[in-house]
């Protein structure tokens, strides 16, 4: 047995509370909330006065020595209020957060992970309760149990229960469509254990944003009932402060501007701090690739071969030293490192590579079409003969559909779900060709039959999910030879399908570049599809390009050992396991009589 | 289509009947006794007996609600248990308040919602989206009364605006009406108007970066169809949102009617609670949840009518 | 080891298997079998069922009709208990590496948590993790890592590394290296090898690609809308195949030689007019 490798450098990202205080928005909402907290505890300690004591002769009063907030309309310390007003708000959420924790996750975790029966049961109550007028319950509760706290807060409790139900039931659902859940189930444990191993500590970031929002919103409800009146006078709250301030707004705005900020700054800070740990939780740290260990080898030392220069009018399209940039916050990353080529009309130019090789980043930035934080630039891009690199945005733009057809790599997502198909290959002829709907309708017929298309009244009709993944590739080659380019892009257009469709768009490509006489420029990482329909090959790997040449020479002696390599993975059609086991069976004899 | 509608009106009648015998049921368990708050401190046990024999209340629970549902099934949604007059009476006097400012706030978070959520899902990063990302995350969480306090203080103080008291019926007059209920339906708006901008924003950005956007823009399109194509994709959402709201709309209502004294279903609830008057809770419970099957049958109708994948199923 | 596996009684059987999900049959009459320390390919395009089949072995699918046989003993329809015993035995090994690892726990204790009704002791437990790291060639400091500190060839040895720790007789592998790049692929699929050599665990291989599959299989099965319509030899089934379904897939799949795919293209062709002419009369 080979020895080990050993594992490359990897440093696990920070834990989430650093990251958290790390951003100033996160830091000052936690630095919010524990002031918050520490007041309500130490309330008792704080407090200057009596919240509760009336004194009447110093009704509406304002700031003073003594006061330092000034006194309420029954002569009570509006700052000993606020303080002891803390301790009621922190109290009462939390004792409904708990409740809608214990009421809607264990519920939502089990529905989203059992599914079926189970799920529909559970849902449907959820439903129930959310269809029901919150409000009217929490008056009948409060009604009921005489304003009793924490059984008015608990009921709160239960009523916001479902949004967690939901988060819970969704973060589930789709933790327990992960392949490691199965193989948890194969290993032989049991559900107790996956849920408590496996499922809550997957949704766990989601429960502590929701967390985070609910106690936002449990702070509203809680002063919104106390600004009805409801609950006992001799606990100070903040509702109970405003509603005070509210009757005597005009005489004393004060009383209602203090608890209204105390309650806003304590509910923005809970907001803050939930979009936050959304944030930082939600971020993912990128995947090492296998290419990336591979690199390793110092075989990518870009000898980079020298582009055959074609005559400029011959070539339908030619590239040079082609440049795509990504800028990431103050980053930026240059992923195609000055790569040239060029195509002829009727020719099928393949581009080769492994993910991440850049030889999708080289088609976007033809068409482009790349994110807004990529870009791209070339010393020339001529489209027969006709320099096009240097051409203004909007005269480029007016290259696509009409010099450049591209055609996609997944048939399904790349087709509008909303519109019929008809519509969505008619559209760009009448926009952009400027045909008059007839003629448009019938440039398509004739389209659709030219990429094999049968039923083509039904195809038109139909929405791209009533129509095959087969289908569909047909149809969004359709739209890209619409405008008759000059050159097709295809961005690996028979990854996504099965090998008998495969082979049926191969051929269609193949007859359309006979029928056409288009230039195809086929993005590709199998090298069967490059010895079925390629003239030439390019093979690019980390943004550059490694190997260039005629099929027939690349596929009989490759210059480069990660070209050998690759076609080697690919072939594999003269060695048969019954060979192997046969040539492993000799070396052991040889090994043993030697 | 009509199964798909028969299907869902039979789904939203037994959210009536499951919504109504909970509310019930909660209601005898949490109002033990409603001979006492009905009649007062000063009543006599004798007197309370004899009302809880008026009101049937020496009859099994079960019974009772199966009473009440018997009625309430052709309509009779019983007598009030504090003025004696029909609920539904009552109810319908009501209901075109709180219904004036939900619809009306609803509208405004429709309109302004939607051309915000759209103006800066369609220009990430420019104004509006960086003047929504920092008014979202707060207007978001603070309840809707914390809101209409800080306008009216505001008003109050700056402008001298007053809130005006009461309701106007659009009957006596149009202009009285309308004055009546844009202060309370635009406090109650404003959260639902930053929520809808940011839902859509997300969804009008996640279409953005679709595969088929990219794939129609490749055909040429110019901005302008390719931006209706976004549109398109995201209607769905924003009209979901909007269905959404309007339950949060209506328990935001509550306190909303309360601030600025309009006779509503919320003062209705309210009052009702406190004097433990179960025959009106229901029927406001009832008349509710009617109102929210309803939008959500308008919405899946309209979202069948939206999506193509919904409307073969 | 076993080199002659023609001879040796089944360990996995399959008869007459129909499994459907509500009113949709998805397999019609499977029969198959795996004798011990052999690969057996399960070759099929998508939705032809093939990797329901593998699912219904490991207890993940209801079985409606038909029997399935482990090392002679019906396991068709077990308890729950039964069921997990059966993980000694019956492994497997998925096709997505990002998804198969729980990104939350480091790998060692994911691969011990397969121990843990082994009634192993703790020390035994780390003994026997450092033990399938070796053999999958991970460093032992691999245990202390989570699994986004390693790429996704890495991360397939780790889910094998998984599977072979209960020292199961029969591993399912689930399109295993379909998600990995080419050249990951080929080194995947030759580790694999190896490890059926030393230590005589029996596969059934699902994948779409025939290349791959007569690479690994001693004896492949074809599959079309749920049905085995091909079941022998490896190297027959991918060179020469009888039904003709499977020599359409045969055709279909391109070789990476231009001289080979372009006598390959034109026999696919010449099937593809001869089907389209057979109809008429």
């Amino acid at each position: 047995m080979t020895s080990a490798a050993p594992l490359p450098v990897y440093r696990r990202p920070k834990p989430v509370w650093r990251r958290l205080v790390a951003r100033p928005v996160g830091l000052a909402a936690l630095l919010v909330l524990a002031t918050l907290a520490l007041v309500a505890v130490l309330a008792p300690y704080l407090s200057p006065k009596d919240p509760n004591f009336l004194d009447l002769m110093n009704a509406g009063a304002p700031p003073d020595a003594e006061h330092l907030l000034g006194s309420d309309s029954a002569g009570r310390d509006i700052l000993s209020r606020l303080i002891w007003g803390s301790r009621t708000t922190l109290s009462g959420v939390v004792i409904t957060v708990v409740t809608a924790l214990l009421a809607g996750v264990p519920t939502g975790m089990a529905a989203g992970y059992f599914g079926g029966r189970t799920d529909a049961f559970l849902s449907w109550i959820s439903d129930v309760m959310q269809a029901v007028p919150a409000m009217i319950i929490l008056l009948v509760v409060a009604a009921g149990s005489r304003s009793h706290f924490v059984v008015l807060m608990a009921a709160v409790g239960i009523i916001m229960a479902p949004g967690y139900f939901r988060v819970a039931r969704a973060a589930a659902r789709s933790v327990s469509r992960e392949d490691y859940i199965t193989a948890a189930q194969v290993a032989g444990l049991g559900h107790g254990v996956i849920l408590r191993r496996h499922v809550a500590p997957g949704i766990l970031a989601a429960v502590t944003i929701q967390t985070a929002l609910a106690a936002g919103i449990a702070m509203g409800i809680q002063a919104g009932l106390q600004f009805l009146g409801i609950g006992q006078s001799n606990v100070p709250s903040w509702g109970a402060m405003m509603a005070d301030g509210f009757r005597f707004m005009l005489t004393n705005p004060w009383l209602l501007f203090w608890p209204s900020l105390a309650l806003g700054v304590a509910i923005a800070a809970l907001a803050l701090l939930g979009s936050t740990l959304a944030d930082v939780m939600r971020s993912r740290s990128p995947r090492p690739a296998d290419a990336a260990e591979a690199v390793a080898d110092g075989a990518t030392a870009p000898a980079t071969p020298a582009p055959e220069m074609d005559a400029g009018a011959e070539t339908a399209l030619r590239v040079d030293n082609l440049r795509v940039r990504y800028r990431n916050g103050g980053t930026v990353t240059e992923v195609v490192h000055g790569i040239s080529f060029s195509v002829r009309p009727g020719e099928v130019l393949g581009i080769v590579g492994e993910s991440g090789s850049g030889k999708s980043q080289t088609v976007y930035s033809l068409l482009d079409l790349l994110p807004a934080n990529g870009a791209s630039t070339a010393d020339g891009i001529y489209l027969r003969g006709k320099p096009i690199h240097a051409l203004p945005e909007k005269e480029r733009a007016r290259l696509l559909g009409s010099a450049f057809g591209y055609v996609p790599q997944e048939p399904m997502s790349n087709l509008d779900p909303s519109y019929r198909i008809g519509h969505q290959l008619c559209e760009p002829l009448m926009v952009v060709h400027g045909l008059g709907r007839g003629e448009a309708r019938a440039r398509v017929r004739d389209v659709l039959a030219k990429v094999g298309i049968r039923d083509i009244d039904r195809v038109m009709r139909s929405y791209p999910h009533e129509i095959s993944g087969g289908m569909a590739q047909r149809v969004l080659i359709a739209g890209a030879i619409l405008g008759q380019p000059s050159v097709l892009l295809a961005d690996e257009p028979t990854t996504a399908l099965d090998v008998t469709v495969q082979a049926e768009v191969l051929q269609l490509l193949r007859d359309l570049r006979a029928e056409t006489g288009m230039a195809l420029v086929l993005i590709t990482h199998n090298f069967g599809v490059v010895a079925d329909l390629c003239d030439r090959v390019i093979v690019m790997r980390g943004g550059h390009v490694i190997e260039r040449g005629p099929v027939a020479e690349i596929f009989a002696h490759a210059r480069h050992p990660y070209t050998r390599a690759l076609i080697e993975a690919s072939a594999d059609i003269d060695t048969s396991r019954r060979e192997l086991d046969r040539m492993a069976r000799r070396t052991e004899s040889e090994a043993v009589q030697g | 289509m009509l199964l798909f509608l028969l299907k869902r009106i039979g789904a939203g009648l037994v959210l009536l009947v499951a919504a109504t015998a909970g509310t019930f049921f909660l209601a005898h368990l949490a109002i033990s006794d409603p001979t006492a708050a009905l009649l007062g401190s000063t009543a006599t046990p004798e007197q309370q007996a004899a009302l809880a024999l008026k009101l049937g209340l020496d009859r099994p629970v079960l019974v009772q609600f199966l009473d009440w549902a018997g009625h309430a099934v052709r309509g009779d949604l019983g007598l009030s248990w504090r003025s004696f007059q029909p609920v539904s009476e009552q109810i319908l006097q009501r209901v075109p308040v709180t219904l004036s400012i939900v619809t009306f706030a609803l509208l405004l978070a429709a309109l302004f919602g939607t051309l915000f959520g759209v103006l800066a899902g369609l220009n990430p990063g420019g104004v509006f989206d960086r003047v929504i990302q920092a008014v979202t995350v707060v207007l978001f969480a603070l309840p809707g009364f914390w809101l209409s306090l800080v306008l009216v203080l505001w008003f109050a103080v700056r402008l001298q605006w007053f809130p005006a008291i009461g309701y106007v019926s659009p009957a006596d007059s149009m202009t009285g009406w309308l004055r009546s209920i844009t202060r309370p339906s635009v406090s109650l708006a404003l959260g639902a108007i930053v929520m809808v901008a940011e839902q859509l924003r997300n969804q009008v950005m996640t279409v953005s970066r679709l595969d088929y956007i990219r794939t129609l823009k490749s055909r040429g399109l110019p901005k302008s169809r390719i931006r209706m194509h976004v549109l398109r994709n995201a209607a769905p959402t924003a009209i979901t949102v909007l269905a959404v709201m309007f339950t949060g709309l209506l328990s935001g209502a509550v306190v909303v009617e309360a601030i600025f004294s309009m006779p509503g279903l919320g003062q209705l609830t309210q009052s009702s609670a406190q004097m433990g008057d179960i025959p009106m809770l229901l029927g406001i419970t009832a008349a509710t949840v009617f109102f929210l099957v309803l939008v959500y049958i308008l919405l899946d109708i309209v979202l069948g009518w939206v999506n193509p994948k919904v409307r073969i199923r | 080891m076993n080199m002659m596996p023609e001879i040796t009684p089944p360990l996995l059987s399959v008869e007459g298997l129909d499994v459907s999900y509500g009113p949709l049959k998805v397999l019609h009459e499977v029969a198959l079998d795996v004798r011990p320390g052999e690969c057996v390919g399960l070759v099929g395009e998508s939705g032809s069922g093939k990797s329901t089949l593998g699912k219904t072995l490991l207890g993940l699918a209801p079985v409606t009709a038909g029997r399935i046989a482990f090392d002679g003993r019906d396991i068709t329809r077990l308890s729950p208990r039964e069921r997990r015993a059966m993980a000694d035995h019956v492994q497997v090994v998925f096709q997505n590496p990002y998804g198969s690892l729980n990104p939350l726990m480091t790998v060692g204790e994911i691969l011990s948590e397969s121990l843990w009704y082994a009634g192993l002791s703790r020390a035994a437990m780390r003994e026997r993790v450092a033990e399938a790291l070796e053999q999958v060639q991970l460093p032992a400091e691999a245990a202390e890592r989570y699994p986004d500190a390693f790429s996704g060839g890495q991360r397939q040895r780790i889910a094998i590394a998984r599977a072979i720790i209960r020292r199961p007789r029969l591993i399912v592998c689930d399109e295993p290296v379909s998600a990995l790049d080419l050249t990951t692929q080929a080194a995947v699929v030759d580790f694999l090898i190896d490890l059926q050599r030393q230590t005589g665990v029996a596969y059934l291989f699902i994948s779409h690609d025939l290349g791959l599959v007569r690479r690994i299989c001693h004896r492949v099965a074809v599959m079309e809308r749920g049905r085995i319509v091909e079941f022998g030899d490896g190297e027959r089934v991918t060179s020469t195949p009888d039904h003709p379904y499977s020599r359409r897939l045969l055709l279909a799949s391109p070789v990476a030689d231009p001289v080979a795919q372009a006598e390959r293209r034109a026999a696919w062709q010449a099937l593809k007019t001869g089907a389209m002419e057979k109809p008429r009369p």
